[in-house]
Formats: structure tokens, sequence, C-alpha cells
């Protein structure tokens, strides 16, 4: 494109020695670290899940036994959670993107933000020990006083692999907030900042102010096992259901950790492939705060059984109810935004559309357990696992697999095979509803979680349910191949393939080490696009052969 | 915590590559602390909403748990900790002045203060261990103030005392290693009056932990005096 810009080299091949990466300030080398690992742990959660899924195929346990079925449950709850769930979008595109979206050279802190994934590595081995070690069964809850005084499985290692991982969370949040407050270019105003910004402001918000209570606790219940500081112990006067209170003080806002990335991620996609400013601009950015605000006064939701005061649950119960406005603020607008839109079918629109509609779902089915009768009645069945994954999965994990085919040619310079992006997208989306709607279903009869075997009744919905899981493990196996593949055969992108806005489009694919030739400033609003201008087709997004020769010649 | 440590320039001052100014440097270190302040409060949130908890459910047992510490020391300590603060923020105005040995003799000092805590600390955890009040199997208190109490319950109470303070001296540690490589690199000449944020970013992290013995001191030591 430029002359000058030509010459210096991308971020990838700036230095090609093992500790150029290990060492690396980068923050976009430290998202390719967190990408890797993060595919790894993803690997290894969802290894298990086909695992337990193949035992529940059949009534009878009879595929593992039992105590089996117990570890890998919560091998596959740790490892989604604390390994993939959260980190994923904000240690990966969070990083690659926060800075040169705000025009900045790095993140305020490079050093730790280094340092945050040796740290989340650290948590990972831990957490791998404890496989090895027998693997741990408590569920990913690691509720007391299972946890703390009866369980014998590797409960210590797994608990301090958590312990360990919050804090490379923590650094990356405390990394973000300073970032996004001190480092963006002349002209970007707080409200020309890109949704990605704000939804990644709030999420760290979250991860400083909840984080380290899941430590405190996680701690305490360590501490508990190894010295016997009984405070969450009954026969001293402990109590175990303060386990449940802290622990979901920070697990019910982590919920959100996960989610409000994913919604940064799908207000960048629609605004591009729609072409058109996002509606309702304010009130998305707010509605980040105000979710991340509510989070924090709805844990009790999680314990209308446990014995917690009537009037605490309708308290709680109310405020849960809440927290469905801004998300619908959300959901509304994006809706409003495809109205009258140029949309195109993309990959990353599909990922986008197909988390609209799942969040829906989780979202609306959430408020069904809100509601104190109702969450008696299906508390701790199928109905709450199928409630959470359309959150998690159907939302935060579409997110992420959008996003990381939207800024892919950003982040390698190659653009993906767009038919086989786009058959993914239809095949994770159809496996997830047939691995997971069955599972209301289930659920609203009464099948509780966390059992490895069941009446002969429900074999016909949890088949379903086994043959939906295979499904989408394929829908996902696939972006591993040809992004993968891509990487080697693609074509290469041009710097904005999607001719989309934003200070992340206006450099290489992939970028120089240092983002930017000169600091940008910035003059025009935020999602200034033109309805009139289509999206550039497919032979547009990527340079021609004749340019790339000459490119490689030079 | 604070800002990227890279090679000084020593003339200038230090200003990491990506930052545009130093103005701009010592605002990211400043909110970078804060934020991690904040989870600092958090952290230790989690602890001090567990000992209330319990402190509204065993009044008696936490009353007499309390009368077996001795406050005589845990009020040496807190003026200790306090004094210790006054010196970080003399080494704060020292290294704002360009005054390089009043930098050093008062971080010198706050080191001195912040390890006489630590020791009067660990002394006070030797004669606990030596007479068998510490949680976990085998619990022991003498001489109880009030034999209807239930030993159970001031384990809890002990449990917390161990956890918070321990949590608390375990910072102690981490500033001290904090003051110790500070004080090398002030003597090397390091800070001066245009850069001295690290100076201030710990002082920001003592201030921090001692405003948290602030309030565990009354909470475990003053109960019921
Ligand atoms: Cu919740």
């Amino acid at each position: 494109m430029i002359d000058v810009a030509r010459k210096e080299r991308n971020y990838v091949d700036a230095d090609y020695s093992v500790w150029s990466w290990f060492l690396t300030t980068d923050h976009k080398r430290v998202a390719i670290l967190y990408l890797i690992s993060i595919t790894v742990f993803f690997m290894l959660g969802g290894a298990a899940a086909v695992l337990f899924r193949l035992e529940l195929m059949t009534p009878q346990p009879d595929f593992v036994i039992p105590e089996t079925y117990n570890k890998l449950f919560t091998l596959h709850g740790i490892l989604m959670v604390f390994f993939y769930l959260i980190p994923s979008i904000p240690a990966v595109l969070g990083n690659f993107l926060l800075p040169l979206m705000i025009g900045a050279k790095d993140v305020a802190f490079p050093k730790l933000n280094l340092a945050s994934w040796y740290v989340y590595m650290v948590g990972g081995v831990l957490t791998v020990a404890a496989i090895v070690f027998g693997g741990v069964d408590t569920g990913w809850t690691f509720y007391t006083p299972y946890s703390s005084t009866y369980g014998n499985s590797a409960v210590l290692l797994a608990g301090l692999g958590v312990f360990v991982v919050g804090f490379s969370s923590i650094l990356t949040g405390i990394n973000f907030l300073a970032t996004i407050h001190t480092m963006r270019a002349p002209g970007l105003t707080w409200f020309r900042l890109p949704l990605f910004v704000w939804a990644h402001y709030a999420t760290s918000l979250i991860i400083i102010l909840g984080t380290p209570v899941v430590s405190i606790t996680v701690l305490l219940v360590a501490v508990e096992r190894l010295f016997g500081v009984g405070i969450f112990d009954p026969t001293l006067g402990g109590d175990p259901l303060l386990f449940q209170h802290l622990f979901w003080f920070y697990s019910h806002p982590a919920v959100y950790i996960m989610i409000l990335p994913s919604m940064g991620v799908i207000s960048e996609i629609i605004a591009c492939f729609a072409r058109k400013k996002v509606f309702g601009y304010h009130f998305i950015a707010f509605s980040s705060l105000a979710i991340a605000l509510l989070g924090f006064l709805v844990w009790g939701h999680h314990m209308y059984v446990s014995g917690q005061s009537m009037y605490a649950g309708f308290v709680f119960s109310f405020l849960t109810m809440l927290v469905g406005v801004p998300s619908a603020i959300k959901v509304f607008n994006w809706t409003a935004t495809l109205y009258k839109g140029q949309v195109s079918w993309t990959t990353p629109m599909m990922y986008a559309l197909g988390f609209i509609g799942l969040f829906t779902i989780g979202g609306l089915t959430g408020l069904f357990l809100a509601t104190l009768g109702i969450d008696v009645h299906v508390h701790d069945t199928y109905f709450v696992v199928a409630h959470f994954h359309y959150i998690m999965v159907g939302g935060a994990s579409m997110g992420y697999l959008g996003g990381l085919h939207f800024w892919w040619p950003k982040m390698t310079g190659k653009m993906y095979p767009e038919t086989w992006g786009r058959f993914s997208a239809i095949v994770v989306f159809v496996g997830f509803n047939l691995t997971f709607f069955p599972q209301f279903l289930l659920g609203y009869m009464g099948m509780p979680r966390r059992y490895h075997m069941y009446p002969e009744e429900f074999q016909v919905l949890n088949v379903m349910s086994t043959a939906g899981a295979s499904i989408m493990g394929v829908g996902y196996l696939l972006p591993l191949g040809y992004l993968l593949w891509s990487l080697w055969y693609g074509k290469n992108a041009t710097s904005n393939p999607w001719d989309a806005r934003g200070l992340e489009w206006t450099i290489e694919s992939p970028p120089t080490p240092h983002n930017f030739h000169e600091k940008p400033v910035v003059t025009t609003e935020v999602y200034d696009y033109d309805p009139e201008q289509p999206l550039p087709p497919p032979s547009e997004r990527v340079v021609s052969p004749a340019e790339s020769e000459t490119e490689t010649v030079q | 915590m604070s800002a990227t440590v890279e090679h000084a320039d020593s003339s200038a001052g230090f200003l990491a590559h990506h930052f545009d100014d130093r103005a701009q440097q010592r605002q990211a270190a400043v909110i970078g602390m804060w934020a991690f302040l904040a989870t600092e409060v958090l952290f230790f949130g989690g602890l001090f909403a567990g000992y209330s908890v319990y402190r509204f459910l065993y009044p008696e047992a936490w009353v007499e748990g309390s009368k077996h510490l001795d406050h005589v020391l845990g009020t040496i300590n807190t003026a200790v900790l306090l004094t210790s603060s006054f010196t970080v923020v003399l080494a704060v105005r020292a290294v704002k002045r360009g005054e390089k040995d009043h930098l050093v003799r008062y971080l010198l000092t706050t080191i001195a203060l912040a390890s006489l805590f630590v020791v009067v600390k660990t002394y006070e955890y030797w004669v606990k261990f030596s007479h068998g009040t510490v949680p976990g199997a085998g619990f022991e208190l003498h001489d109880l103030y009030d034999p209807s109490v239930s030993l159970n319950q001031v384990e809890l109470f002990y449990g917390f005392y161990f956890v918070m303070t321990g949590l608390h001296a375990f910072h102690m540690v981490v500033g001290i290693v904090i003051f110790a490589v500070y004080t090398r690199l002030a003597q090397l000449g390091r800070y001066d009056e245009n850069y001295h944020t690290p100076i201030e970013m710990i002082g920001l992290y003592w201030h921090l932990v001692d405003l948290i013995w602030v309030f565990l001191f009354p909470l475990l030591y003053l109960i019921d005096r």
C-alpha cells in the first residue's frame, strides 16, 4: 500500500528466534501466545466433554466409572471457564486489538502483559498436574464442605491452578484499564471509541473487582485443606454457605467477563457487515457498564434453594431480572442496526447472527431461572446446564469465533477460505442447538445435572444431545484445520479486506511491531460507514497475484 | 505494578518506548496502581466479609479470642507501621526535590521499620504456636476468661487471625523486597525530580498495606477492651 510501510517487517517476521516469542513484550505476539495456549486448553476441555457425552448415551454407567465421570465434568468446567471462556476474547482479541483500535503502540504495561501469560501458563500447569495426580471431582464450583473436608481428589492442585490463573486475568484487566484511559490517540474521545473497547473497559472493571474475591475464597479452601483452618467447616461452627456467597460474588460477574467482550465483537461485526453506523451507540456503550454493575448484585440467584432467606431471594430475583434490561437494549440495537442495512453473509456475520439468536434464548431462559418458583423446580437440572451453555457457548464462544474470523486477515495477513468458514458456522450452530436444546427439555422433565446415569425415558433426548455434541465438535475442528491451512496456503489479505472503519484497519496486515508509522489523529465519528459503499467482493479482499509478486521480489 | 523498567536514560529521565511523553507514562502507572489497589481491597474484602459474619454469629468467642492476643505488641506494631508510612511520604518528597541522599535514607528507614513489624509479628506467631493456639488438630487455649465459650468458635477466630495477619504480613514482605530494590536503584541515581513514579507507586502500595492494618488491629486486638 505505502512504500515506506512495505519496507518494515511485520510483527511475525520481525524476529524468528524462539526467545523473541517467549520474551516478547509486543501485545500482538502476546495475543498469539495466548491464542495457541487457549486453543490447547479448549481442546482438552472439549475432549473431556466428548467422553462424558459418550457415557450419557446410555442410561447405565457403562463407558466410564462414576468417579471418572465426575472428574470429567469437573475438568471440562474448570478448563472451559477459567482457561478458555474468561481469557479467550480479552487475552487474544483484546490484547491484539485494543492498542490498535485506540492508536497506541502497545498496552500500558507490556511486560506485565507478558507476565500475565506466564501466570496463565503456571495456572494451567497446576491444573493439568491435578489431572495427572488423580483428577478432581468437586465440579468447577468447588462447593464446600465437599471440596474442603470430604473430597479426597486433587482439589488442592486444581484450586491453586484457579487461584493462580485469576491473577493473569487481573493483570490483563489492570493493563486494559490503564491503556484505555491514557493511551487513546489524539481526537479519539470516549464516544468515538469502538464498542469493542467499551466492552473491554466494562470487562476490566469486573475482572479487577470480582476476581480477587474468588481468589481469596479458593485460597481459604486450600488453607482449610492444608492447615485445618476451618472457615467453611461446620464442625467448628463455620458455614459452607459462606463459600457459595463468596464464590458466586465472583462467578456470576464472571459470566459477564465472558459475554461482554463477545458483545463488543458482535457490535463491530454487525456494523461492518450491515454497512451502517451502530444504532444506539451510547445505549450499547452504557449498557455494558450497567451489566458490569448489576452483575455484582445478583449472586444470590444461585442460592435460592440453599437455605438463603426468602426475602433475600425476592431481592436477588428482582435484581436478576433487571440484568435483562441492558442485555435486551443491546439485542434490540443490533437488530435495529441490521434494519435496512446492506447485510452480507460472511463468516463473521453468520457467527454474529448466530450469537444474537442463541444469546436471546439463553437470556430469556435466564429470566425463567431468575423467577423464584420456576427455579425451585428446575434448580440443578439440565435446564440450568442448557441455559448457561446458550450464554457461554452460544454467546461467548460464537463471538470469539466470529471475531477470530473477522480479524484473522489483520492478525495473520492471510484470508481464510470463506466457503469453509460459512460451512463451519452452520455446523457449529446446528450442532450446538441439537446438543443443548434437548437439555432444556430434559431439565424441565427433571433430569438433574452431574449424574452419570438416568432413567430409561430420558435416553432419546440424551442421544440427540450426544449426537449434537459430535456435530459441534466437528464444527470446532473445521476452523482449527482451515485457519491453520490458511497460514501457509491462504491468499494474502489486503490491509482492509472488509473496508471496515476503525484504526486497526488503517495499518498493514499483519501490522509492524510498532503498529502505526505515525501517531494517528482521529477526526471522524466511529462506525462512519457509507451505506452506499458495499462490501468489497472477495477478489478485492486479497492482494492480487501480480501485487504479491512484486512484494516478494522486493 | 510500577511503570515498565527499561534502561534508564539518566539525563532525560526514563520513558518507555510505547508512551508519548512522561506525563502519559506517569498517568498510566497511577491508574494501573489504583486499579491494583482496588483489587487488593476486594481481596481482603472477602476476608473482612467472612470475619463480620462470624463475629456477628459468635460474639463471645470473638471477645475471648481477642483477649488472648497481645494488644501491647499490637499497639507497638501499629505505631511502627504508621511511622513507616510517614517515612515513605518523606521519601517521595525527597525524590521530588531531587534529594538523592535523603531519598535513600528514608527508604532505608522504611525498610527498617517494616522489618521491625515483621519481627514483632513473627514473635507473636511464635508465642501462639508454642501454646498450641493454632487452628487445626489439637487447638489449645488456656486460662479462659469466659469458661462457657465454645473452643471451636475461638478456633475459628484464630483461623481468621492467622489468615488475615498472615496475608498482611506477606504483603509487608513483598513491600520490603521492592523497597530494597528501589533503594539500590536510588543509590545508583535512577530517580530524580524528573522521574520518580516508582517511588510514588510503592508509596501508594505501602499506604494501602498500612491502611489494611489500621482495620485489622482494632478488629482483632481490641474487641471489648
Ligand atoms: Cu448467576
